[in-house]
């Protein structure tokens, strides 16, 4: 998801025999459904787990701002250039809202920032892929977004109270993301050939990437047990997958446009669509760097940071000279 | 020492008339960004009428271990509740 990959620390759930008094009043505490504040006693693994799943979520955001920052001034109209940079605005404060959560476990934000910087912290892979037509725009808010919507539902009634709280802000914000870019699609299927064909041309490539947002399925996924019994992850990757296809499957239909896999079927006793294998190898390449923008992101991000840096420098000497004079007056 | 900004507390007040209540954090160098950067992260949806941002090492809260010495005695003060008084049904508006 926008946290793909968050390392607990530990290989599986910590069994009662090992934890100590105090770990299991923790988890006792997380049983029965009490949220967990920033000055109450945490593991030390929790506090961990949990800097690195809000951090991976903030990076994922801000790195986001970049696909779609790249069509902002090439909107087809006033209307969706307002839309597309309300969007962006919105990321940026998503952003911006999960640090500060991150900050409330004792993460200094500049320490985060160097993580994602220097290629330590990850963020989603599916921000690793480019926006080449203007129907990629739609395809992000409609999968990219209803994919996130999809993991951060749950996360509403996560164990840290806040994160959950930033997750709650978000999720009300998000359903805009995800309308705007299936309308946007919408208007595409219903215009020219060129414009439909460009519409196809999105989901086929968009499609995978947005399956492969859920992470690893379930048997390679070490950490889900650790996540789970802390409540930090509230159902596995392959559960949220499965809702998401689901979903997005009829949607897609809706639209007059095809699913690019071959093996996919609806399972009349299941009640669920089947879907053939996805790529895993693509999946771990983008993950490690090797994706079609990886390079190309974290560049973008640095040279914004670097160049920003004398407006952060000058506001702060700015704000102390200030100071200085009141002191004297 | 770290390169981050002072951070900051904010507090909203919406329109429904109900008290400012907390709603995040921000990082700024002055009382003035402060309620600028304020307004632009938590106030893109209409959602204020009124902002106040509160330099978070201002802030004095109380320790989680401290609860029970805080809490515990409002807890056996039943009489404090209306449930506690019992009222024929049919005394009306009460």
């Amino acid at each position: 998801m926008y946290s793909q990959f968050v390392d607990t620390g530990s290989d599986g759930q910590k069994g009662g025999q090992d934890a100590s008094e105090q770990e299991r009043a923790f988890q006792a505490r997380i049983d029965e459904g009490i949220s967990i504040e920033p000055k109450d006693w945490m593991p030390e693994k929790y506090r961990k787990t949990l800097v690195r799943q809000i951090s991976q979520h903030a990076h994922s955001e801000i790195v986001g701002m970049l696909p779609e920052g790249n069509w902002i001034t090439r909107a087809p109209s006033l209307r969706r250039k307002l839309i597309l940079l309300a969007k962006v605005q919105d990321e940026a404060g998503h952003g911006l809202y999960l640090y500060s959560a991150a900050e409330t476990l004792g993460a200094s934000r500049d320490d985060l920032l160097d993580a994602l910087h220097d290629g330590r912290a990850k963020y989603s892979s599916i921000f690793n892929y480019p926006t080449l037509t203007w129907a990629d725009i739609g395809a992000i808010g409609w999968l990219v977004d209803g994919a996130a919507i999809m993991n951060q539902v749950p996360l509403c009634r996560c164990s840290y109270g806040p994160y959950a709280r930033a997750m709650v802000r978000v999720c009300k914000e998000e359903s805009f993301h995800q309308r705007q870019g299936y309308e946007l699609l919408l208007e595409m299927v219903n215009g020219t050939e060129e414009q439909k064909a460009m519409a196809q041309d999105a989901l086929n490539r968009w499609w995978w990437p947005s399956l492969m947002m859920f992470g690893p399925a379930d048997g390679d996924s070490v950490h889900t047990q650790q996540s789970m019994a802390w409540k930090i992850k509230r159902h596995t990757n392959d559960e949220l997958r499965q809702r998401f296809i689901d979903q997005t499957v009829p949607q897609a239909h809706y639209l007059g446009l095809s699913i690019p896999d071959p093996d996919l079927r609806w399972n009349e006793e299941t009640g669920h669509y089947e879907i053939g294998e996805i790529d895993w190898d693509e999946f771990w390449n983008v993950v490690n760097g090797n994706g079609p923008c990886n390079r190309e992101r974290l560049a973008a991000r640095r040279t914004a940071y670097e160049d920003g840096a004398w407006v952060r420098e000058a506001a702060r000497a700015h704000a102390e000279k200030r100071q200085k004079r009141r002191a004297a007056a | 020492m770290s390169k981050d900004w002072p951070l900051w507390e904010v507090f909203i007040r919406s329109k429904h008339g109900l008290s400012h209540k907390h709603v995040g954090s921000i990082h700024a160098t002055d009382a003035e960004m402060a309620m600028n950067n304020a307004r632009d992260v938590y106030t893109r949806r209409n959602e204020g009428a009124s902002i106040w941002v509160v330099p978070s090492v201002q802030i004095v809260s109380s320790a989680p271990g401290d609860k029970g010495m805080l809490f515990d005695p409002s807890e056996d003060k039943v009489y404090r509740h209306p449930t506690f008084y019992d009222v024929p049904s049919d005394v009306e508006n009460m």
